[in-house]
């Protein structure tokens, strides 16, 4: 069952599309998901689908698709780094051999005390800002330097 | 219409048709593999590249609509080169395992690429590959690397069996067709996958690896199971059946046909299949020869006849019998002096007979389904009894028909239903008496019989939405014909039909539920009709492909019937039960063994030949009743033919004018029957309602095919201190069977659903009626 919170999301969403369109919601429902639970897992999928009267494997078609969300625990705080091509001109790589070798993982996995989580990511329209990575795929870091990583994790640190 | 040009052909089109369409009518091929005529566009395989002049670029014939004055050319060298370059694309991450793909030699990438593939492949780096799921038990994905993810399967889940069971996971490169987190394929059309597959990604998991393509000789044949009678082609090698595919036929089956139409074969190469005659000499079962089994049958009827008379002889048919098998039996019966013979055998009420002006038929065309407007089904567990039928009435829903149910089971059918009642069997002919009185208010027009029916909502919303279309359809599924008041019921829903002047009609239980009508299989004014046969025993039985204790609507009774019996003649295609009651067993050829006939539930007759050899000393059915005739000095046995027999039984050409679904019975009191204690609502579960498919392995390993379960409303398990998953005590009669109980709170109140015909339930009695739950 999705739980209270999610459903009171899910219904505000669904106000938006025709009562025999439910299946428009999906993206959203998934979302609201990953943002309670940080991940997606096959259950969710199948209570998206029960909630939203859709065949569970067209969620799972969506939920596969989409790169942002996550089909395994990411962490309580999941850095996503883009590489693509004006990022990785603008040091990129960098970037993420810098984190690498900060937080002892690589990319797409996470901390043993499952606190951060590293993931490749495609462009986010941010290119001016370039190398850029995004929090928890809400906040978007730009020119990310040695030292502007140390602060960011500075600051995550503590929280 | 408009008119375009392809490669110089000038051809007419309708307008809103694709490129593709008027290139298949002009009759220039253009290659495809996403593209199905009975599919959505998708044109995500881009095998369909063509020119058209002005625009700039090749463009995908399946997506591009047709215009005037269109000039399209399919081998330009823009054309060509565009088709080979997808061709290079698609090969790939493609294997090259030709030599071992069970599609080898019908594979539409195999005859594709030898036109338009390279020599060689300029790609050197690693293969994609995909892990293999298990999806069931009748379709395998063990080589789902060579998937091309033409989405097929996919858009088929979602647009014909409406349920989406695969689906396309991931994207890019990863992309993979998976059904949700291994859970199996369960739609009982899945089988039309394989097919569609345009290569060999799904394959039949009966048929992998035991011939190749070039190997098998097509013969057509007659699906022997529901009354739609598929098309179908029995492939064969040495004399063996080894896969069934479709033949086309738009009136019926289109292209497709229901997975038990697929895969019953499995039960031909049985090992329970009865080779040779056997009699039983002091209590033990011996072969014997074809003569002297007869001779026996023949002295034994004679007695019989002779001793205690001519109506102590009876005999039972399935209507998977073929019209021949019934014309000779119920001949041979009336020359011997009996008019005891039926084929109705799961049928209880027979109040009608001797009312009925003809045949009970579909009171239509079965493509006149995907036109009606408005439906009134009722007691139909129409996905699994009529699986094709059941999806030419969803195309008509999804057009916009409103699908009124009435029935006591409330199964997903998959379909929006605008109305539904679900109501004990009881109830089921008071609610129509409410639908016939609504109907009449809102018509402005009188129903006699009904004027002290108070009506309900659920009855109010159906007639409303009959009285608000122009072609509606009032049709009788199998639980409304096994009903133990079918003639009520039917005489309310023609009623119902004759009130808003729309088509009326039964969809037929089997193969050949009209045929035997048509064929003389039922008992005349003197006879005994199936029930009464059974229920004042006689001396001696003959059995025609029938199982008593699973084809008949009352196993009890019928067992008992058969174990008091002096002599039993079964002639069956299989080993079965028999062996404990009867006296003498003949085998007898499955349909892919024998020429006959079978007529559909819209009157249509189809003849089919033998696809194989009988196997052993099975002979068909029709030959066995013909020396049988000749032996008892029958007059009029020496047919030639199964031909012969055919056009003796009736007139093929002119079937319409014997279909009739009036029944001249009067309405009686329909207040409420006021049955006492839980009434038993028996389905007959899809993988179990003939002998053929009861003996298909893959098929009996289907989820459809699962033990059945004792099903009741979750407060009334609860009020018998019983949960979901318990055993539970299921007594019917003199007998109880030990059961799983399920929570269903579709069913209505003071019902426990108990499906017939399955060995599990075998011991119980009547399909209706009361039957008590306890806790074991």
């Amino acid at each position: 069952m999705l739980s209270e919170q999610i459903q009171a999301q899910v219904d505000r969403e669904l106000k938006k599309y025709p009562a025999d369109q439910k299946q428009s919601a999906v993206m959203a429902a998934l979302r609201f998901v990953q943002d309670e639970k940080g991940w997606i897992s096959n259950d969710d999928m199948a209570d998206v689908a029960d909630y939203l009267g859709m065949p569970r494997m067209a969620v799972c078609e969506v939920a596969t698709f989409y790169h942002m969300y996550n089909l395994k625990p990411m962490g309580k705080h999941m850095i996503t780094v883009c590489t693509n091509l004006s990022c990785t001109l603008c040091g990129a790589l960098d970037t993420v051999a810098y984190i690498e070798s900060k937080l002892g993982i690589k990319m797409g996995e996470v901390t043993a005390d499952g606190k951060y989580g590293l993931r490749e990511g495609e462009c986010m329209g941010a290119c001016k800002d370039a190398p850029v990575l995004t929090l928890n795929n809400k906040k978007i870091c730009a020119r990310m330097s040695k030292e502007k990583i140390d602060k960011v994790f500075a600051e995550l640190d503590k929280s | 219409m408009i008119n375009i040009e392809i490669d110089g052909k000038l051809v007419e089109t309708e307008r809103g048709s694709t490129v593709m369409d008027a290139a298949r009518k002009a009759g220039v091929h253009i290659p495809h593999f996403c593209y199905h005529k009975k599919l959505s566009i998708a044109a995500n395989c881009r095998m369909c590249l063509v020119e058209v002049e002005k625009a700039p670029k090749p463009l995908p014939a399946c997506a591009t609509p047709a215009a005037e004055g269109m000039k399209v050319k399919t081998h330009s060298e823009m054309a060509v080169k565009a088709q080979k370059g997808v061709m290079e694309f698609l090969l790939i991450n493609h294997p090259l395992d030709c030599p071992i793909c069970d599609q080898g030699g019908e594979c539409m990438l195999q005859d594709v690429a030898m036109g338009y593939g390279g020599a060689a492949s300029r790609y050197t780096e690693e293969k994609r590959e995909v892990r293999p799921k298990d999806i069931g038990a009748l379709i395998s994905t063990q080589e789902m690397t060579r998937c091309i993810q033409c989405t097929r399967c996919v858009r088929f889940g979602q647009e014909v069996a409406d349920l989406m069971e695969l689906g396309m996971a991931f994207r890019t490169e990863h992309a993979e067709i998976m059904s949700f987190v291994n859970s199996t394929v369960d739609s009982e059309l899945s089988g039309n996958m394989i097919d569609l597959c345009p290569v060999g990604a799904l394959t039949s998991k009966p048929f992998r690896y035991t011939a190749r393509n070039w190997e098998l000789s097509r013969r057509r044949s007659v699906s022997p199971h529901d009354g739609l009678g598929s098309n179908l082609a029995v492939h064969i090698k040495n004399n063996k059946v080894l896969r069934v595919t479709p033949v086309e036929n738009e009136d019926i089956n289109e292209c497709w046909i229901s997975d038990k139409d697929r895969f019953s074969y499995e039960g031909l190469n049985s090992a329970e299949r009865l080779t040779k005659p056997m009699l039983k000499q002091d209590g033990k079962w011996q072969e014997v020869e074809w003569q002297a089994a007869l001779e026996y049958v023949a002295n034994g009827l004679r007695q019989v006849a002779k001793g205690a008379g001519a109506d102590q002889v009876a005999a039972l048919a399935t209507p998977h019998s073929t019209m021949e098998e019934l014309y000779l039996l119920q001949k041979l019966m009336r020359g011997i002096g009996s008019d005891n013979v039926d084929f109705r055998l799961r049928q209880s009420d027979f109040s009608a007979d001797g009312k009925l002006a003809g045949a009970p038929w579909l009171g239509m065309s079965v493509a006149e389904l995907n036109s009606r407007d408005r439906f009134l089904i009722v007691g139909s567990f129409l996905r699994k009894d009529h699986p094709l039928l059941a999806q030419r009435i969803r195309q008509a829903v999804k057009k916009g028909a409103q699908a009124n149910i009435v029935h006591s089971s409330d199964d997903n059918l998959l379909m929006k239903v605008a109305n539904k009642a679900i109501v004990a069997p009881s109830d089921m002919v008071g609610l129509l008496a409410q639908i016939l009185k609504a109907l009449a208010a809102e018509m402005q027009a009188s129903a006699q019989g009904v004027e002290n029916i108070v009506v309900g909502s659920e009855a109010a919303a159906i007639a409303k939405s009959l009285a608000s279309g122009e072609r509606a359809a009032v049709l009788l599924g199998n639980f409304a014909q096994q009903h133990p008041q079918a003639a009520q019921i039917a005489v309310l829903a023609e009623k119902i039909a004759a009130l808003c002047g729309v088509k009326f009609g039964y969809l037929g239980e089997a193969a050949n539920s009209v045929g035997g009508y048509l064929a003389g299989a039922v008992p005349g004014a003197k006879g005994m009709n199936a029930t009464q046969m059974l229920a004042s025993p006689r001396k001696a039985y003959v059995l025609l492909n029938v199982e008593p204790e699973l084809d008949c609507a009352d196993p009890q009774q019928a067992m008992a019937a058969m174990q008091a019996a002096d002599l039993v003649v079964a002639m069956s295609a299989f080993k079965h039960h028999a062996a404990d009651y009867a006296d003498v067993l003949l085998p007898i050829a499955p349909f892919t063994e024998t020429s006959g006939t079978f007529v559909n539930t819209e009157g249509r007759a189809q003849s089919f030949k033998g696809a194989v050899k009988p196997l052993g000393e099975a002979r068909p059915a029709w030959k066995v009743l013909r020396v049988l005739g000749n032996l008892l000095d029958v007059a009029g046995f020496d047919y030639d033919t199964s031909e012969a027999v055919r056009d003796e039984a009736v007139d093929t050409a002119n079937i319409l004018s014997s279909l009739d679904n009036h029944l001249d019975v009067a309405l009686q009191g329909v207040a409420g029957a006021g049955a006492q204690g839980l009434q038993r609502v028996a389905d007959v579960p899809i993988y179990a309602a003939d002998a053929l498919v009861r003996r298909a392995t893959a098929l009996q390993q289907t989820r459809d095919a699962a033990t059945p379960c004792v099903a009741m409303r979750g407060d009334e398990l609860q009020k018998l201190g019983v949960k979901s998953g318990d055993m539970v005590k299921v007594s019917q009669g003199n007998a109880s069977v030990r059961l799983t109980a399920c929570a269903d709170d579709g069913l209505p109140a003071g019902v426990a659903r108990v499906a017939a015909g399955h060995a599990a339930t075998a011991e119980l009695g009547a399909m209706f009626g009361t039957i008590t739950v306890e806790r074991a």
